[in-house]
């Protein structure tokens, strides 16, 4: 069953065609790495699919799941880095859509703030501040918020960015158990051609518009992988 | 020393001024931890200077203060937050822009109605004799009003603050909570650049977040120290004021200076 399916999907970001006819979908259990180089419209085409920008033609078709309901790990930004908040306020707020229009967090959100710091294996760190915490532990504390507004569906913006080797190592292994063993389906933003290839099932390959869709077993096979993998790869 | 305390309630100006300004602190203060947070400090001193300029137009035109500044720093404060977002011209730029103007404006319209007077001196550096009954009752209201959408909106304030991309995401009104912090930051500017001065409103902003982030480092923590700290500031700067007629935003601010100094201090220690 196909739980996010774009049809046709053209999108501009600030006057240019960044995202041109694109047609793919997403099976339930997929683990599917957007990748491609600087400017091919990779981050424009996860803002279309969360909803931030619209498309300017074609759409984004949900099944099963409602567009707000994406769990979703953007890229950190400057103001987080020195942000007082506790672990645990950070991993609550991603509860938000379940609150609804109540002022307050009810006890079900809040058990399963908890249970998403204990899926991470991160319970212990639940009354440390964010700010003190290593960028792979920060990462894990973002993955726990973006589990709190689903277990469905992953959409991840370049997850390893500024991480060092073993953290990255650690934490495609994180998505890749969360895949495996929970049934997450996941959605990666990537420049690291390897970690894609050695973890995903399918990749798609963005320039504009889509040069391959398609498991990774046949994407090996292509020119376009040789030529990403050989030079322009920034992990 | 308890009996010179006293005396200073008998005094209504003071009794007023401490209940409306330690009001405006706890809303100066809340509200200062999101706006420093997501680098709009300067919001709060763009605002008191359009609020300068708003003043002196009503003086000159010689009706209510309130009534004009509040809708007029309100505009400004969508306004700012507008040019922000769109990033055309950079936020900071864009606000020192605006405040500057603004009180040019202010100054050319009281130059030219009359020069300046005693009002004119309050408004700029602050004046604990500002406050009328109605304005008391007035500024309470307003005050309550941006405590209770403040609690109310707790929770999406934090998440917007810390992340706005995740809370868009996940379907939250990211614009519409921006403009609720604009807006409960403009009439809290409004009611308090009066007593602390539009050149000093600021203060009351960004000092509480900034001492209580030397020390805190959870959100909620921060939050409660910032406006314990803010209201403890206002209350002993208020009195210096009285004991030493000095002028009341003065006061304050160099009270809340050695208490983030001494914050600061204090986190060294610990660290």
């Amino acid at each position: 069953m196909s739980i996010v399916r774009c049809e046709d999907l053209c999108m501009h970001y600030d006057n240019i065609n960044a995202v041109c006819r694109v047609n793919f979908s997403v099976e339930d259990g997929d683990y599917l790495c957007i990748v491609g180089e600087n400017g091919s419209g990779k981050s424009t085409l996860m803002k279309g699919i969360l909803g931030l920008l619209p498309p300017s033609h074609g759409q984004v078709q949900f099944t099963g799941i409602k567009q707000n309901e994406i769990g979703y790990l953007p890229q950190q930004t400057q103001v987080q880095k020195d942000f007082p908040a506790s672990v645990y306020e950070v991993t609550i707020s991603g509860c938000r859509s379940r609150r609804g229009l109540r002022p307050f967090y009810s006890k079900k959100e809040h058990q399963r703030a908890d249970e998403m710091l204990a899926l991470l294996g991160i319970s212990d760190l639940k009354h440390r501040s964010y700010r003190a915490l290593s960028g792979g532990q920060q990462q894990r504390v973002l993955l726990a918020r973006a589990l709190c507004a689903t277990k469905k569906l992953l959409l991840l913006d370049e997850p390893a960015a500024g991480l060092d080797p073993s953290a990255t190592k650690e934490l495609y292994q994180i998505i890749h158990d969360l895949n495996q063993k929970h049934g997450v389906t996941i959605i990666m933003v990537s420049h690291d051609i390897n970690g894609a290839m050695a973890y995903s099932t399918k990749i798609l390959h963005m320039a504009t518009h889509v040069l391959f869709f398609g498991t990774k077993e046949d994407y090996a096979k292509t020119e376009d992988y040789a030529r990403l993998a050989g030079g322009v790869c920034h992990g | 020393m308890v009996d010179t305390l006293l005396s200073v309630f008998s005094y209504t100006f003071m009794s007023r001024a401490l209940v409306v300004g330690l009001m405006v602190s706890l809303c100066a203060a809340l509200l200062g931890v999101c706006l420093v947070l997501k680098r709009y400090s300067m919001i709060g001193d763009g605002l008191s200077h359009v609020g300068f300029g708003a003043l002196s137009v009503a003086m000159a035109c010689n009706v209510a203060p309130l009534v004009v500044s509040i809708p007029v720093v309100v505009l400004a404060a969508f306004f700012l937050l507008r040019l922000s977002e769109t990033g055309k011209i950079k936020g900071d730029a864009a606000i020192a822009m605006v405040s500057s103007s603004a009180l040019a404006f202010g100054v050319i319209v009281t130059a030219l109605s009359g020069g300046m007077n005693a009002d004119v001196q309050g408004y700029m550096f602050g004046s604990i004799l500002a406050m009328s009954r109605s304005d008391v009752v007035l500024s309470l209201a307003l005050s309550f009003v941006v405590l209770l959408l403040f609690i109310l909106f707790y929770h999406d304030i934090f998440a917007v603050t810390f992340d706005e991309a995740f809370a868009r995401a996940t379907g939250m009104q990211v614009r519409f909570c921006n403009m609720l912090i604009a807006f409960l930051t403009a009439i809290t500017v409004v009611v308090g650049m009066r007593m602390m001065g539009a050149l000093l409103m600021s203060s009351l902003i960004i000092f509480p977040a900034l001492t209580a982030m030397r020390l805190f480092t959870s959100f909620k923590a921060v939050v409660l120290c910032a406006a314990v700290s803010s209201m403890l500031c206002f209350f002993i700067g208020m009195l210096l004021s009285f004991f030493l007629s000095i002028p009341a935003g003065a006061s304050v601010v160099a009270v809340s200076l050695i208490v983030f100094l001494l914050f600061s201090l204090l986190a060294k220690i610990k660290a």
